[in-house]
């Protein structure tokens, strides 16, 4: 009966309180607007300098000669084996390394052993390499001079300036992306749930598939997207070993510094296109899964902090 | 069932430690440690002037000024704007912010060779900014550093994002109350929070800078002593068959990108302490 009359004040109290001092605390520990839009502002010239225009360019430099040559670059025969090299190389590339991953990451979350420090270091080791010494190395165990060269000739083998080199090459610039994903993540989540799977009588592959695998599998997904991107795209490493033979060891970053050295800009830039194209669906892709894998991150905490 | 090994430190019920242990070495060995072995290997071969003759030569220095150069300014000019991108995009709401923060980490998904031709066009005398400058970008050192700017952006931003994110508003709240005005607060109470995060993302850039390859050689022009980087000289080297030239300047190059890995692990674990975790 007579509810309405205690809520009038609490309705009025209430805005008034909430509004005004959290209104004046917002005013000290914020910038004026002037600031805020001129930091604003800086960031997006410098973002539209040397982000987004470099971005633009790849495709309107593509599309200068019009549509037909555009299609007429790519479906090239040249350009044709450069894309079938490209994804040759990273249809080997990644899968090895992912198969690595999950091993390292097995190795380093579930298991307490000496040295594990050291492992962890030597694993980002090769984040820290040029591309350029990536492939160099390569040419010191495999080229004709390197420790291997005579016994490889003597086979008729080739490693360098042939496919196998630009898959090694490939492999070794991508090496931590799949690992680093999943290290994290799956030390964050412990053994708990592993080891009771264990008690409960499930062998090791079971309890990989049913325990360990639905709990990071956004996250290998993350790590395995940007292995992709980065296996597609490798340039440095991959020219070293190359020997650049058209249409038998150019992968398509190298198809696209011939053409644009001979002064094809358009067909240059419409095989770039292609790869740019790669890179916006990898940022995509990479955006959606974030919040998927912090998720998992997220859910790995909980239940710790709730036992503890 | 399961005996310990000498090397594990607590017994573990769960499988699969040997065959783990197994494949993760045999993989690095094969793929990294053995290929890296081999540069260190070459190099022992060398006698002691003919190694400084290859590091150290007039043309092989001036590759180094320039490498180490442009990397530092590029690597610094990304902690400036990088710590405004990183302010604005966690501090203000904007059209478009979602996909600006996406794009933030093109330079780390767009391959080095079209990141090159294109910063090369733009910044070339006909291009869309190069027309606009007096001075020369493309094919002169200054475009060395755009190029080197372009790969080291997305460093400094995702490292300083998090810990902007972090930072609770009481201690702002609490400056402000105490009778700083926002200035000070930014460089008395919310800079030095950051500072860990902004060194921590400079040696990222700055170490990524230092082997990049791909990105450079279209925009440089590539002329001997006043726009070669040093990775182009390795390349220079192994083309004309000095594969021991070659591998001398990798093997300098290699300790230190190697010191700055050990460099830039300390900073991670020194930012981790700062923010708690």
């Amino acid at each position: 009966m007579s509810t309405p009359a205690p809520a009038v004040p609490l309705a009025v109290l209430a805005p008034a309180h909430a509004g005004s001092a959290p209104r004046a605390m917002r005013g000290a520990t914020t910038e004026p607007a002037a600031v805020k839009w001129l930091l604003i502002g800086v960031a997006i010239a410098f973002l539209t300098l040397f982000l987004f225009m470099p971005l633009a360019i790849v495709f309107v430099e593509a599309l200068k000669k019009g549509f037909d040559a555009y299609v007429a670059a790519i479906a090239e025969p040249d350009a044709r084996s450069a894309i079938g090299l490209t994804l040759l190389a990273a249809a080997i590339a990644v899968p090895l390394n992912l198969l690595f991953g999950i091993a390292a990451a097995w190795l380093i979350a579930k298991f307490e052993f000496r040295g594990k420090s050291v492992l962890l270091t030597l694993i980002d080791l090769p984040f820290s390499v040029s591309p350029v010494i990536s492939g160099l190395i390569y040419v010191l165990v495999f080229g004709l001079q390197g420790w291997f060269g005579e016994w490889l000739r003597d086979h008729d083998l080739k490693v360098i300036f042939a496919v196998p080199g630009i898959v090694l090459a490939t492999t070794f610039v991508t090496f931590p992306f799949v690992a680093r994903e999943l290290i994290p993540l799956m030390q964050a989540q412990g053994t708990e749930q592993e080891e009771a799977a264990r008690v409960l009588g499930a062998g090791g592959w079971q309890i990989f598939r049913r325990v360990t695998l639905p709990n990071v599998k956004w996250a290998l997904l993350y790590g395995v997207i940007l292995c992709n991107a980065r296996a597609m795209g490798e340039f440095g490493a991959v020219s070293v070993v190359s020997g650049h033979i058209r249409g038998q060891t150019n992968t398509m970053p190298l198809h696209i510094e011939i053409l644009y050295n001979e002064y094809q800009f358009a067909a240059a830039f419409a095989v770039a296109s292609l790869l740019a194209l790669l890179a916006l669906v990898t940022l995509v892709l990479k955006y959606g899964l974030e919040q998927r894998v912090k998720s998992e991150h997220e859910a790995s905490v909980e239940p710790r902090e709730s036992a503890g | 069932m399961a005996f310990a090994h000498p090397l594990l430190t607590r017994h573990s019920v769960l499988p699969g430690f040997h065959l783990a242990l197994g494949f993760t070495l045999l993989y690095l060995g094969l793929i990294v440690l053995i290929p890296l072995s081999a540069a260190f290997l070459k190099t022992a071969t060398m006698s002691a002037p003919a190694f400084w003759d290859a590091v150290a030569s007039p043309r092989v220095l001036a590759s180094y000024r320039l490498t180490f150069g442009a990397s530092l300014a590029a690597a610094l000019i990304n902690v400036l704007f990088g710590l405004v991108v990183a302010w604005v995009l966690v501090r203000y709401q904007f059209p478009a912010r979602r996909m600006v923060d996406a794009l933030v980490d093109l330079p780390f998904a767009l391959p080095t060779a079209v990141a090159g031709i294109a910063l090369t066009a733009l910044y070339a005398k006909n291009g869309w900014i190069g027309a606009w400058l007096p001075f020369k970008v493309s094919y002169a050192p200054l475009g060395v550093f755009v190029a080197l700017t372009f790969i080291g952006l997305p460093f400094v931003v995702r490292t300083v994002q998090p810990v902007l994110a972090d930072l609770r508003g009481e201690l702002e709240e609490a400056a402000a109350t105490l009778g700083a005005n926002r200035w000070q607060t930014f460089t008395r109470v919310i800079l030095p929070v950051l500072t860990p995060a902004l060194l921590t993302g400079f040696a990222l850039a700055f170490a990524r800078a230092l082997g990049e390859y791909g990105s450079v050689i279209f925009i440089a022009g590539n002329m001997p002593m006043v726009s070669e980087i040093t990775p182009l000289l390795i390349i220079t080297k192994l083309e004309q068959y000095d594969y021991a030239g070659a591998t001398a300047i990798a093997v300098v190059m290699l300790v230190v990108a190697f010191g700055l890995l050990l460099a830039i692990n300390a900073l991670q674990a020194w930012t981790r302490k700062r923010q708690g975790r």
